[in-house]
């Protein structure tokens, strides 16, 4: 039997899910509501000192992006475990890998990329200097990606159990460390002026690394999960 | 074959470790910068190895029961979670106590002990995943995933923090494990170096041994065996 | 197409799986060829659906093997899912979307529709009013009705089924005895797993009894 094509098969994949996110946009919106609302607890937290906001910026702005993705992960399969629909994409001629990479990418489109737009905004309000703000926006936007990837594995993995919440923070956050520490290093260099190339190209080895083996791996690791 | 082999690992460390702790406490010279307080990293340093270790032998032996569904890999996997993290966990209290009259306080972000630290949290994250799910045979191909995952993880992880380490703080903190050392300090290290190794095979042996038993608690043979014996 | 169906075989052989401690079965040995149903009866417990699983390929067996067409299914999974449709306890269906919406994604993945396909469908299982609100406010037994939709469009030669009568009314039950008479008479072969008994009436049906 003739099956459509691979790139077919992601746009299809791709085209539902966004569909399905916009009609609940409130809900794909929470990672970045959380975002927002996590940098501004810092301000009340510590003090409102333009120096003393400046200094931890980079800081902030990274654990508060690590922290919304920990969230967006949850939703990642769930629904579609929960309502069967994932049996039918695992029982599909299609490469699950495939589909899940193009549920990913949708996520991600509506969970990561907000993140990216939101950056010099919040980076403002944070007085992070304004010449960090493009390099912020780069990193973020190759970041971000590896951050879906790792956090889809890792919600596949736990998709079925019940006690699921604190677990998946717990796995996700140690892999997901060297992307906090490239990040919130490049926004470092970049408020002190420095050349930002070199981080840069490690965030985006880290991404092509995941974009690479994690498809395989969410597929296994969900192919386990509906056993 | 467990039970045969369990009791020589466990001899030979238990002589291993005596002799190197002889060796380490009495016969090594004190360094002439830290004192007496160096002889800590003949637990220190052979921990630090075995928590790496004990993670790639996870990691394998659940790689190589995923890939050709081999039961007894997975128990050996499921034992060696515990021995591992406590390992790390002795490497980092070491560390620290190490550091209390070196550094004055009892923790730094050195990069090592940073990087065991995250190693911790994989181990934990291994164990959870595996509490988490009830049935065994799901739970073994799971976290047999994740120690992949994992496993690859590792020397990205000890790359960043290296890298995150040389960035922040000043070079002048010597690493731990890594002085220039004679042969008189170097001999007991080797010895520790190797009971631990012993030792870990030995716990590695008699866990996985109470792991099977635990699993095949209804098959037949177990049955047969304990009725013959009794 | 059907050409291709008559000489399609399923076999399993040996089959044996574990739930925690408790084994559910094993030396399982069944095939069936064209035109041929095999109906999956036992009490609660006794693993039918788990069977129906490990066929499919979503659970690994213990032990035993599946084959289609001669060819192991665990080595080329992906043609063997392009030739089997599974009708699961649940209908999985997206409640935002409309039974077309749901339909023609997961077809998209399958195999081009011709352009009235879909509505000829819709209408044989009798939701030809139905087809544009979402499935949400639609009742259980029309979400049946919408998953055996699938089963058709999908055109595949064997049929997967679990418990398809489940919240169907007589006429929806009678509907499912006459779908599935129909894919046999063209060639194909169903695995039904159901409680009661089935009112396909014609040679080659057979019951595999578990316990």
């Amino acid at each position: 039997m003739d099956v459509p094509g691979l790139g077919q098969a992601f746009a299809a994949q791709l085209v539902r899910d966004l569909r399905l996110g916009f009609r609940h946009i409130g809900q794909a919106a929470n990672p970045l509501v959380f975002f927002v609302m996590v940098t501004t607890l810092f301000p009340l937290a510590l003090s409102p000192s333009p120096q003393l906001l400046a200094a931890i910026a980079p800081g902030v702005v990274w654990v508060s992006a690590l922290l919304a993705s920990l969230l967006a992960a949850e939703s990642l399969f769930r629904q579609d475990v929960e309502d069967g629909t994932m049996e039918q994409l695992a029982l599909s001629p299609q490469p699950l890998s495939l589909l899940l990479l193009a549920k990913t990418t949708a996520h991600w489109l509506m969970t990561g990329l907000p993140l990216v737009i939101m950056a010099p905004v919040v980076g403002h309000a944070l007085f992070l200097p304004g010449e960090a703000v493009p390099t912020t926006m780069a990193a973020l936007a190759l970041a971000t990606p590896t951050l879906s990837l790792v956090g889809g594995m890792m919600a596949a993995l736990t998709v079925g159990l019940r006690r699921g919440g604190g677990l998946l923070s717990l796995l996700i956050l140690p892999v997901v460390m060297p992307v906090l520490i490239f990040g919130a290093r490049a926004t470092d260099m970049a408020s002190g002026g420095m050349e930002t190339s070199g981080v840069l190209s490690l965030l985006a080895a880290l991404m092509l690394l995941a974009l690479s083996l994690s498809p395989l791996a969410m597929a296994a690791a969900m192919r386990i999960s509906l056993d | 074959m467990s039970t045969t082999l369990a009791p020589w690992f466990g001899w030979l460390a238990l002589l291993l470790i005596v002799a190197g702790t002889i060796g380490g406490l009495f016969l090594a010279p004190a360094d002439y910068q830290q004192g007496d307080g160096f002889r800590i990293i003949y637990v220190h340093v052979p921990s630090a190895w075995l928590s790496m270790f004990a993670y790639v032998v996870m990691a394998s032996s659940a790689a190589v029961g995923l890939i050709w569904r081999i039961k007894l890999c997975h128990s050996l996997a499921a034992a060696a979670a515990p021995v591992g993290a406590s390992f790390t966990f002795l490497a980092l209290a070491t560390g620290s106590i190490w550091g209390k009259p070196m550094w004055g306080t009892w923790w730094v972000w050195d990069a090592r002990l940073t990087a065991e630290l995250v190693l911790l949290f994989l181990y934990f994250g291994y164990m959870a995943l595996r509490a988490a799910i009830d049935d065994e045979n799901r739970a073994d191909r799971a976290s047999a995933l994740l120690a992949i995952i994992g496993v690859i993880n590792i020397p990205i992880i000890k790359y960043s923090v290296e890298w995150w380490n040389t960035l922040h703080q000043p070079a002048t903190i010597s690493k731990i494990g890594k002085p220039s050392i004679d042969t008189e300090m170097l001999i007991p290290l080797l010895l520790m170096w190797l009971g631990f190794t012993c030792y870990f095979f030995f716990l590695l042996l008699v866990r996985g041994r109470a792991e099977i038993l635990s699993r095949e608690r209804n098959k037949q043979w177990l049955k047969d065996a304990l009725g013959a014996t009794s | 197409m059907t050409e291709s169906w008559k000489d399609a075989r399923f076999e399993a052989s040996g089959l044996e799986l574990w739930r925690g401690d408790r084994r559910l079965f094993t030396r399982l040995d069944f095939a069936t060829g064209s035109g041929e149903l095999l109906h999956i009866t036992g009490a609660n417990g006794t693993g039918k659906t788990s069977l129906l699983r490990v066929i499919c390929g979503l659970t690994l067996p213990e032990t035993g093997e599946v084959r289609w067409r001669g060819q192991a299914v665990a080595r080329s999974r992906a043609d063997f899912h392009a030739e089997l449709t599974y009708v699961g306890h649940r209908e999985s269906l997206k409640a935002d979307l409309s039974a077309v919406e749901n339909l023609s994604f997961e077809l998209g993945l399958r195999r081009e529709l011709g352009a009235d396909d879909m509505q000829d469908a819709l209408e044989t299982v009798g939701l030809a009013r139905a087809t544009d609100v979402p499935v949400r406010s639609l009742s259980a037994g029309q979400k049946r009705r919408v998953a055996l939709a699938r089963c058709l469009l999908t055109a595949a030669p064997l049929w997967i089924l679990d418990e398809p009568y489940t919240n169907l009314d007589v006429a929806g039950r009678e509907l499912v005895d006459a779908l599935m008479t129909q894919h046999l008479q063209g060639g194909g072969q169903v695995l039904l797993v159901a409680h009661q008994n089935h009112g396909v009436r014609q040679s080659g049906t057979r019951t595999l009894e578990m316990s």
